[in-house]
C-alpha cells in the first residue's frame, strides 16, 4: 500500500501519515463525539435527577401533611395550573389601555413575554456593564492620570449595595427598561472595573517582553497581547456576576420600575399567592440557568485554548 | 552619536558593555546590587555561554543587553547603536513558554511581522520559512498547548528567527526539557545558530551544555554578579563530547563554579540566621 507523506515534512517533527491511520484516526474521533454526546445526556440525566429528588422531598413533606399547602404549595400544585398562574403574567401588557385580565396574550404567552424582558434586561446590562468596565480598567492601567483621576471613586463607590442606587435609578430613567438596565449595570460595574484591573496586573510579564522586543507600540501591547490575556479571566468574572445581575433585575422590576418577574413576585406577594410565588422562582431559576449555560458555551468556544481542569479534578 | 566621549571599542562588535551594574529597586530600602562592572565584547557569530549560581544576575545582564530594562550604571552598545529600548535585531527567548496560547504557531511565528501590518500572506511565507527551518512545518496550524516542551522553544526559537535577529538572547531555554530532549535542542541550536549567523548569548548552568555549545563561557561570581573568567572552549565543532579535552574543560569549569556556589550558600545562610 503506498504511504502518503506530506511534503516538505521532515520525518523528525511530526512522522508521517499514512491512510490508514488517519481512517483509523477518523474513526477514533468519531467514537470521541458519540461518547462527547452519552456525556451530555448523562449531564441531562444528573441534572432531572438533581431537580426530582429536591421535588420529591417536598412532595414527601406535603403527602404527610409537614407542609401546609396554602403557605408551601409543593410542586404539583404550583406547577399543576399554569394556565391560572400564566394570568398574572399578563403585566406585560396590562398597562395598555383597554386591556382587562382575561383579554390580550394567552397564559404561555404571556410567562414568554415577561421572562423574554427580564432575560433582555439581564443581557443588555450585563453587556453594557462588560463593556464600560473592561474599557475603564484598561483605560486606567493605560493611563495613569486616569488612574489617578478614576480609580479612587471606583474604589470608594464599589461595596455601596444596588439597592442604594434604586431611587437614583428611577429620579434619571423613571419607568421602562432604562432604569432596570441601569441597575444592572450599576451592580456590576464597579466590581468588574477592579476586576479588570486585576486581571491585567496578573498578565504573564513574558508576553509583554516578548511583544516589546518585537518592536510592538504601547497600544499594540494593550490590543494584541493584554486584552486577549485578561478575556479568560474575564469571562469567569462574568459568569460570576450573571447571578448578581439577575438578583438585581427582579429587585428593579419589583420596585414599581416596569414590568417582568420583579412585579409578578410583587403582585404574588400583595395577593398572598404563594403559588405565583414558587412559580415565578422556578421560571428565573430555569432562565438562569439556561443563560448560564449558554455563557458557558460561549467561554468553551471563545476560550479553545484553556485546559479542563474539572476533568483533571474528577480523577482525585 | 557623539564622539567626545565615543566608548574604546570595534563599532562592529554586536554587543558591547562598558561597566555595566544593575542595581533593583535603587534608592529605596529594598534596593540590592545583582550586576556590578560588567565589561564584555561579543563579536558577530559568536556563541557564548553565560555560567554562574543562580541569583548571580545572568538574567538580569540578558534583560538589560535585550533592552527591557535599564542598567543602573555603564552602557550597553549593540553593533555601534546604544541599547535603551527592545529591538527585533535583539531576540529573547525565555525558560518558560512565551507562546501566546490565543494564537496558532504560526501566528505566534509571525506576530512580529503583524505588528508591522504585514499582509496574511506574507505573514504565512514567512513563518513557514521559519519554521521550516526548527522543523515543525506540520505543526504550523496547530495550538502551542497541542505541542510538547520542546517542540514550543522550537517555534519560540523560529519566532525569533522570523525577526532576523542579529543577537538571540536565551535564557536557560532548555532547562526545563528532559535530558533527552535538550541533547537533540542543543544539536538543533547550533544548527540553527550556523544558518543565522546572529551572536547566541546564552545562559544556563549546566556545565556540559556550555562546554557542548559554547565559543566562549563567561563563570560569573556571585551576586552581585561580576566576571570571573572568560573561559575559552577551542574544541573544533562537531565536537567530540567525550574527548579528554572536553573533560578537562568540565572538570575546570566545575572548579571554577563551585567556589562562587559555596560562596553563594554561605551568603545565603548567613542571611537565614539572626544576627
Ligand atoms: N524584577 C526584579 N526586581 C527586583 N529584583 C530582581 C528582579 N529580577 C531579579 N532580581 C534580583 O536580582 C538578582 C539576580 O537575579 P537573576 O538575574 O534572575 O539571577 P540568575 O538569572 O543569575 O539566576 C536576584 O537577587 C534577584 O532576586
Ligand atoms: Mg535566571
Amino acid at each position: 500500500m503506498a504511504v502518503v507523506t506530506r511534503d516538505g515534512e521532515p520525518g523528525a517533527a511530526a512522522g508521517t501519515t499514512s491512510r490508514p491511520a488517519a481512517a483509523t484516526r477518523l474513526m477514533a474521533s468519531r467514537l470521541f463525539a458519540s461518547m462527547a454526546g452519552l456525556d451530555w445526556l448523562a449531564k441531562v440525566w444528573w441534572t432531572c435527577l438533581s431537580i426530582s429528588l429536591f421535588a420529591g422531598l417536598w412532595e414527601l413533606c406535603w403527602a404527610m401533611g409537614w407542609a401546609d399547602e396554602k403557605l408551601l404549595p409543593p410542586p404539583h400544585i404550583f406547577l399543576g395550573n399554569i394556565g391560572e398562574q400564566g394570568k398574572y403574567f399578563n403585566t406585560a401588557t396590562r398597562w395598555q389601555v383597554g386591556t382587562s385580565m382575561t383579554e390580550g396574550p394567552s397564559a404561555f404567552e404571556s410567562v414568554l413575554i415577561t421572562g423574554a424582558a427580564t432575560t433582555m434586561r439581564v443581557f443588555a446590562g450585563l453587556v453594557i456593564a462588560s463593556v464600560l468596565a473592561i474599557g475603564v480598567g484598561v483605560l486606567v492601567r493605560y493611563y495613569r492620570f486616569f488612574d489617578r483621576l478614576v480609580l479612587p471613586t471606583i474604589t470608594l463607590l464599589s461595596p455601596v449595595s444596588p439597592i442604594a442606587w434604586l431611587p437614583v435609578a428611577i429620579f434619571l430613567f423613571g419607568i421602562g427598561n432604562a432604569p432596570a438596565i441601569f441597575m444592572v449595570v450599576v451592580a456590576l460595574f464597579f466590581h468588574m472595573v477592579l476586576a479588570t484591573i486585576n486581571q491585567i496586573d496578573t498578565v504573564n510579564t513574558n508576553f509583554i517582553n516578548v511583544a516589546r522586543t518585537m518592536g510592538a507600540s504601547k497600544s499594540q501591547i494593550y490590543l494584541r497581547v493584554i486584552v486577549p490575556a485578561i478575556l479568560p479571566g474575564m469571562l469567569q468574572v462574568l459568569r460570576m456576576n450573571l447571578f448578581g445581575a439577575w438578583m438585581v433585575v427582579l429587585v428593579a422590576e419589583s420596585t414599581g420600575v416596569g414590568y417582568g418577574m420583579g412585579q409578578v413576585i410583587m403582585l404574588a406577594r400583595n395577593t398572598f399567592n404563594p403559588s405565583l410565588v414558587f412559580f415565578t422562582i422556578a421560571v428565573i431559576g430555569v432562565l438562569g440557568f439556561a443563560f448560564d449555560w449558554l455563557l458557558r458555551m460561549a467561554q468553551r468556544r471563545i476560550l479553545y485554548w484553556l485546559p479542563d481542569t474539572a476533568e483533571r479534578l474528577r480523577v482525585l | 552619536m557623539s564622539s567626545e566621549n565615543a566608548p574604546h571599542f570595534s563599532s562592529k562588535d554586536a554587543v558591547v558593555c562598558r561597566g555595566v551594574g544593575k542595581t533593583w529597586a535603587a534608592g529605596t530600602k529594598r534596593a540590592h546590587e545583582a550586576l556590578r562592572d560588567i565589561d564584555l565584547d561579543i563579536k558577530p557569530g559568536e556563541f557564548v555561554v553565560f555560567l554562574g549560581p543562580s541569583g548571580c544576575g545572568k538574567s538580569t545582564l540578558l534583560y538589560l543587553i535585550a533592552g527591557l530594562e535599564d542598567a543602573t550604571g555603564g552602557q550597553i552598545w549593540s553593533f555601534s547603536d546604544k541599547v535603551e529600548t527592545p529591538s527585533p535585531e535583539r531576540s529573547l527567548i525565555f525558560q518558560e513558554t512565551s507562546l501566546f496560547p490565543w494564537l496558532t504557531v504560526w501566528q505566534n511565528v509571525s506576530f512580529g511581522l503583524a505588528i508591522r501590518g504585514a499582509s496574511q500572506e506574507e505573514r504565512r511565507k514567512v513563518a513557514a520559512e521559519a519554521l521550516q527551518r526548527v522543523g515543525l512545518i506540520a505543526a504550523m496550524d496547530k495550538r502551542p498547548d497541542e505541542l510538547s516542551g520542546g517542540m514550543r522553544q522550537r517555534v519560540a526559537v523560529a519566532r525569533a528567527l522570523a525577526m532576523r535577529p542579529k543577537v538571540l538572547l536565551m535564557d536557560e531555554p532548555f532547562a526545563a526539557l528532559d535530558v533527552q530532549t535538550r541533547a537533540r535542542m542543543q544539536d538543533f541550536l547550533l544548527d540553527v545558530w550556523r544558518d543565522s549567523g546572529a551572536s547566541v548569548l546564552f545562559v544556563t548552568h549546566h556545565i556540559d551544555e556550555a562546554v557542548a555549545l559554547a565559543d566562549r563561557v563567561v563563570v560569573f561570581t556571585s551576586r552581585p554578579g561580576r566576571i570571573k573568567t572568560i573561559y575559552p572552549i577551542d574544541l573544533p565543532r562537531p565536537r567530540n563530547l567525550f574527548s579528554r579535552e572536553a573533560e578537562t574543560m568540565r572538570i575546570q569549569l566545575t572548579e571554577l563554579l563551585r567556589d562562587e556556589v559555596d560562596r553563594a550558600f554561605a551568603e545565603q545562610e548567613a542571611f537565614a540566621v539572626p544576627a
